[in-house]
């Protein structure tokens, strides 16, 4: 009854193209915004911001950068926990060595280096595909583990290969507390949000799509599959490595390769496949889901415990957390192959009827 | 359907159960000393993460048992980092608000991100043993504690067993050691102490990386039996130990030439392989397994005998163990330390603590009071020197228990000092911080 789009008449191009064509959902999305980015910093408190908002908001980025090359073009790749650690190690070797470097100019090499990485190691999708590109994709993974633990050069030849930053400023906005990390990822989220869902939506997106579901139709009616893969590597490890720039500098503050090892990699591959693929909504409840659910059966079972008289040991919570977690995982990709954007859209979908379905 | 709606319901309840009970847990430690612990039970390092664990929280309760500090008493709480540096930074900020006394990261890795993020938050940290060894300058690192030894340390004691098992210095010229480390900022710690005492000596050193976790060593070890190094220094940790171990058997690589750091020299690197592994060495930072300890002894009897131990009982007083204990130990000295300062019989604040940590002054007499007679030497802190003492020994496997195998050692101050400053300095310039005036000190 409330989520109709009754009597919204489209009068023009502009309107009937625009991203959000039913009135309520632009709302919602400019309230959920505007709530993130204003109300949000009043409300919680430290630890959820530096445990779980801010990981999340960084993940998201990073999902949606995989999302763009798994979920849109059907590329499938191991190696986004490579292109994190490149735009983590390339944006600190920026604002390192280039005296007076930005912060944004730093973080945005990081995401130029982790383009031009994402290309070459893209090369490969050309011949191979499935199964045998994520494999191919693994070289990548190694090769970048590889070169941050062993080159020096990359690590400003600091002798235990661990690198760190701080005192993060922009314009004179230093990027200490909590609320402005928050605020400053959630404002590269919000950019690179918009411009991939516009990305997606426009002709090089349909390419993407075209390629993904039949790849030989796309290249007879036209379209150039060279040009729309590594297009695809190269959006998406420009964002995913400016999203690795992020949790280098804005969440860890020091790092080293094990933070971007093949666990990220298949975490974000994750997201992307609990989420949804070919969805940028997708993207956020995957990250959601990988990020914020562990944390929370961790801090959840211990109190349950509890509850009932029972103390519960720490490696047992662990575990717990594992299986738990695990069995979520299959349980909704039972109820829902789609992911949790699929489950979302049923959602909306019912609730046009709603509350009179009949 | 149904199912769905009852999954649906039970997160609901459980989060809002959650929110209900968290803040109830915190208000109620308010009174007592909280220390976070940081553990990791779960994972490739388990095998040594449990007992350390577990010493360092059955020391706490002891600490109880004894009456707390002052008569305040202690309260703590675990929280599972897996050796994750992001883990560890979440349950960093998850027992930071609980009013977190001092961290122990018990991760190199943990330990560079946490670096970064306590002056802010104004909570000390310990690494007793590990973290980064520049951290001993207190000049620029005032809220990282390295009590009682860096892995400087370690491989500086290390290099002199091996020349005093020679004969002397000189007699180090011309031979080779390998070091096989642990490939992260943990196993690289090593390498400029062992470097600058090659260059000195004029020996060979040779670096041979293991990827985490250490299961794959084969190549390693055919550049091993390739080279046939002298002696191989193994800085390594969890289940890499007893790869190694195997491996050097397996190579026919005598184990009398293995050095292993303090974290590759504890029960569960050799008890597997047990007769194999006799003759292995490694540096113990002061203590090694020490069953007959005094504290050992009151923790089987106060704890362990009313139902209270943590794990199993035959592991106490075993090396990790200990070291868990020894850890406890300095946190809480470190309190009773600023409470003489603070107020004694009050609950201190990590910048309280902090004081504390640098102005531990554990003599033998009151070393000897805590039942820690013959299991370590006096350790005494200042503003400039963070560690306070750097005395070691080597231990050695007999093929069923750890054995010293060798007197008190002082790693050469003539060396490390000027490593330590000068890699102080290049972290301070990176981070452009002043050193600590001597007025801070006083504070």
């Amino acid at each position: 009854m409330f989520y109709r789009e009754n009597g919204q008449f489209k009068t023009s191009y502009r309107a009937d193209q625009q991203i959000f064509a039913i009135a309520q959902d632009r709302w919602a999305i400019v309230a959920i915004v505007a709530f993130a980015a204003i109300g949000v910093p009043f409300l919680v408190d430290e630890y959820l911001f530096r445990a779980i908002l801010i990981p999340f908001l960084i993940l998201s980025l990073a999902a949606l950068g995989v999302n763009i090359l798994v979920g849109y073009c059907g590329q499938i790749s191991l190696g986004s926990g490579a292109f994190m650690a490149v735009g983590a190690y390339m944006a600190y070797n920026t604002y390192v060595r280039v005296e007076g470097m930005p912060l944004i100019v730093a973080l945005l090499s990081g995401g130029f280096f982790a383009t031009v990485v994402g290309i070459f190691f893209g090369i490969p999708s050309l011949r191979v595909k499935g199964l045998y590109l994520a494999v191919a994709t693994l070289a990548a993974q190694f090769f970048c583990d590889w070169a941050f633990l062993r080159i020096g050069w990359f690590t400003n030849n600091n002798p235990s290969g661990s690198v760190s930053v701080s005192d993060l400023a922009v314009l004179g906005w230093t990027i200490n507390t909590p609320v402005e990390k928050y605020l400053f990822c959630l404002g590269f989220l919000v950019v690179f949000g918009l411009l991939a869902k516009n990305l997606v939506r426009s002709a090089i997106g349909r390419e993407w799509m075209a390629i993904r579901d039949m790849d030989v139709a796309a290249a007879v009616i036209g379209i150039r599959p060279m040009y729309a893969k590594l297009s695809a590597f190269a959006v998406s490890s420009f964002i995913v490595g400016v999203a690795g720039a992020l949790w280098g500098f804005v969440h860890l503050g020091s790092w080293e390769p094990a933070a971007f090892s093949i666990d990220r990699s298949f975490q974000l591959l994750f997201m992307v496949i609990i989420g949804g693929m070919g969805s940028i909504m997708g993207s956020f409840f995957g990250a959601a889901f990988i990020v914020v659910l562990p944390i929370f059966l961790n801090q959840v079972l211990p109190a349950l415990g509890a509850m009932v008289g029972v103390d519960i040991s720490t490696a047992t919570v662990s575990h717990t957390e594992y299986m738990i977690f695990g069995a979520l995982i299959v349980w909704f990709l039972i109820v829902e192959p789609h992911g949790l954007a699929k489950l979302w859209s049923i959602g909306k979908q019912k609730l046009r009827l709603w509350p009179f379905p009949h | 359907m149904k199912l769905r709606q009852l999954a649906l319901a039970t997160v609901v309840a459980a989060a809002g159960l959650s929110s209900a009970l968290v803040p109830s847990v915190a208000s109620a430690q308010a009174k007592e000393q909280f220390f976070p612990v940081l553990v990791y039970r779960t994972g490739a390092y388990a095998p040594n993460g449990v007992p350390f664990a577990n010493g360092y929280v059955d020391y706490l309760k002891l600490v109880n048992a004894r009456g707390g500090i002052n008569g305040v008493k202690v309260s703590f709480e675990e929280c599972e980092t897996g050796y994750a540096t992001d883990r560890g930074v979440e349950c960093y900020e998850r027992l930071k608000g609980k009013g977190a006394t001092v961290f122990q990261p018990l991760s190199t890795g943990i330990t560079f991100a946490l670096t970064e993020k306590a002056p802010n938050d104004k909570i000390p940290l310990i690494t007793a043993g590990y973290g980064r060894s520049e951290s001993q300058d207190g000049g620029v690192f005032k809220w990282n504690f390295p009590i009682a030894g860096t892995y400087w340390v370690a491989g500086d004691v290390i290099v002199q067993d091996i020349a005093k098992k020679l004969g002397g210095t000189d007699k180090l010229k011309g031979k080779h050691i390998a070091l096989v480390y642990h490939d992260s900022p943990f196993g690289k710690e090593a390498i400029p102490i062992l470097q600058e005492r090659a260059n000195m000596h004029g020996f060979k050193l040779s670096l041979l990386p293991v990827t985490h976790p250490g299961v794959e060593q084969k190549s390693t070890w055919l550049q091993i039996r390739r080279d046939r190094p002298d002696y191989v220094v193994n800085w390594g940790w969890g289940v890499m130990n007893s790869t190694l171990i195997k491996e050097a058997q397996a190579t026919g690589y005598p184990r009398d030439k293995i050095y292993g750091v303090w974290w590759a020299g504890a029960e569960p690197d050799v008890k597997d392989i047990g007769e194999g592994a006799k003759g292995y060495n490694a540096i113990t930072m002061q203590h090694g397994a020490e069953p007959n300890a005094a504290f050992v002894k009151e923790i089987l009897q106060k704890v362990h005998g009313k139902g209270q131990g943590t794990g199993p009982k035959d592991e106490v007083g075993q090396v990790l163990y200990v070291r868990g204990a020894m850890s406890a130990m300095f946190a809480v000295e470190g309190v009773r330390a600023a409470q003489e300062r603070f107020g004694k019989g009050k609950v201190m604040t990590g910048e309280q603590a902090r004081w504390g940590y640098e102005n531990l002054d554990l003599t033998q007499a009151k070393l000897d009071a805590l039942g820690f007679k013959g299991v370590m030497r006096p350790v005494s802190t200042s503003c400039q020197d963070h560690m306070g003492a750097n005395w070691a020994r080597i231990h050695t496997w007999n093929g069923s228990k750890w054995e010293f195998s060798s007197d008190w050692y002082q790693a050469e101050e003539s060396i490390i000092k000027p490593m330590v400053k000068a890699a102080a300095d290049k972290y301070a310039a990176e981070k452009k911080l002043q050193r600590r005036t001597p007025a801070d000190c006083q504070s």
